[in-house]
């Protein structure tokens, strides 16, 4: 990649620094910024991160996945946007694979990613 | 001055206020020289002629050497004519004078980006002009897949209309992309990031214009 795009991308990627490094399996607490009117307040959204796609470019996004009442509930975060107030790791999964789509076909205990010790 | 002209470095992502991630070009442009003034009594029009990127002197023909020793500058490879300037810059404008991005634009301003699109080639109807294409795959069918269809009908008008969409050379030519806004400029470094694509592979030229 050019030089010079770097020096663009730059300003967001130093941004990226802060967060705490994650990786699929992980269950993360992510605290989000919502606009209402002219306020502002924090949402959070906790679940298992299930993959990290377009790693070191600008554009990296992450799915987080929960069950909110019975219903399978995904979310994807650019993890860049100044949107992200702060992402807390709440448990580190033992996984073996990068992207954990199996875990959509699963229910209750099957669903639970073991704890890596 | 309503515009300059600049290089096309690449595309990357950049955030708003809001979160919302935008897609953006990185142009180099500029800086620029003011190659020629053209006016009302001597042109019959008034315009402004840039040049923009260095060029090697012996690969210069001599006519054109000329030409940009009138303004006191070395050669240059891309020359483009601006008519669109407002009436403010009128006179204050001179030969040789350098233009920077700074001095052109502004961020948050809307401007178009001019560009030669990438060649495709000869392209059939499904690429060029997004048709459906006629028949199946499967079902006996053996070649109707991306044909065009019929292209008119019979005994009247006996002729095939004029324009009508057909395979042929498609991309490699003057692209006009309207109202990208500026997101960033950096003086520094020369470079513009506009929101949105441009026409073009990366190092082609491109014209910004206000």
């Amino acid at each position: 990649m050019s030089d010079l795009i770097k020096e663009v991308e730059k300003e967001f990627l130093e941004k990226e620094s802060k967060h705490p490094d994650f990786k699929a399996g992980d269950t993360v607490n992510i605290h989000v910024k919502i606009k209402e009117g002219n306020k502002e307040r924090i949402q959070q959204f906790q679940g298992t991160v299930i993959q990290r796609r377009h790693t070191n470019t600008n554009g990296e996004t992450f799915t987080v996945r929960k069950i909110s009442n019975g219903v399978g509930v995904e979310r994807i975060f650019p993890i860049l946007s100044p949107s992200i107030d702060k992402i807390e790791i709440i448990r580190k999964g033992h996984v073996r694979r990068a992207r954990l789509f199996y875990l959509r076909g699963k229910q209750g205990k099957a669903a639970k990613v073991k704890e890596k010790i | 001055m309503s515009g300059i002209i600049g290089k096309k470095i690449g595309m990357t992502n950049v955030y708003d206020d809001e979160g919302r991630s935008v897609s953006c070009t990185l142009i180099e442009a500029g800086p620029c020289v003011v190659t020629q003034v053209k006016d009302l009594q001597k042109d019959g029009y008034r315009a402004i002629q840039l040049s923009y990127d260095e060029r090697k002197e012996k690969r210069t023909p001599k006519a054109l050497k000329g030409h940009f020793d009138k303004s006191n500058t070395s050669p240059k490879k891309k020359v483009a004519e601006f008519r669109k300037f407002r009436d403010e810059f009128t006179g204050t404008v001179e030969l040789g004078q350098v233009v920077n991005v700074g001095d052109v634009f502004q961020e948050g301003e809307y401007v178009d980006a001019i560009s030669n699109s990438k060649g495709k080639g000869f392209q059939g109807v499904v690429k060029r002009h997004g048709f459906k294409g006629v028949g199946d795959a499967t079902h006996g069918q053996h070649n109707r897949l991306r044909a065009p269809g019929s292209i008119g009908a019979s005994s009247y008008p006996s002729r095939v209309f004029k324009g009508i969409r057909m395979a042929g050379q498609q991309g490699g030519k003057r692209v006009k992309v309207i109202n990208l806004r500026i997101l960033k400029i950096i003086p520094e470094k020369n470079l513009v990031l506009v929101s949105g694509s441009v026409p073009g592979s990366k190092n082609s030229y491109v014209v910004l214009e206000k």
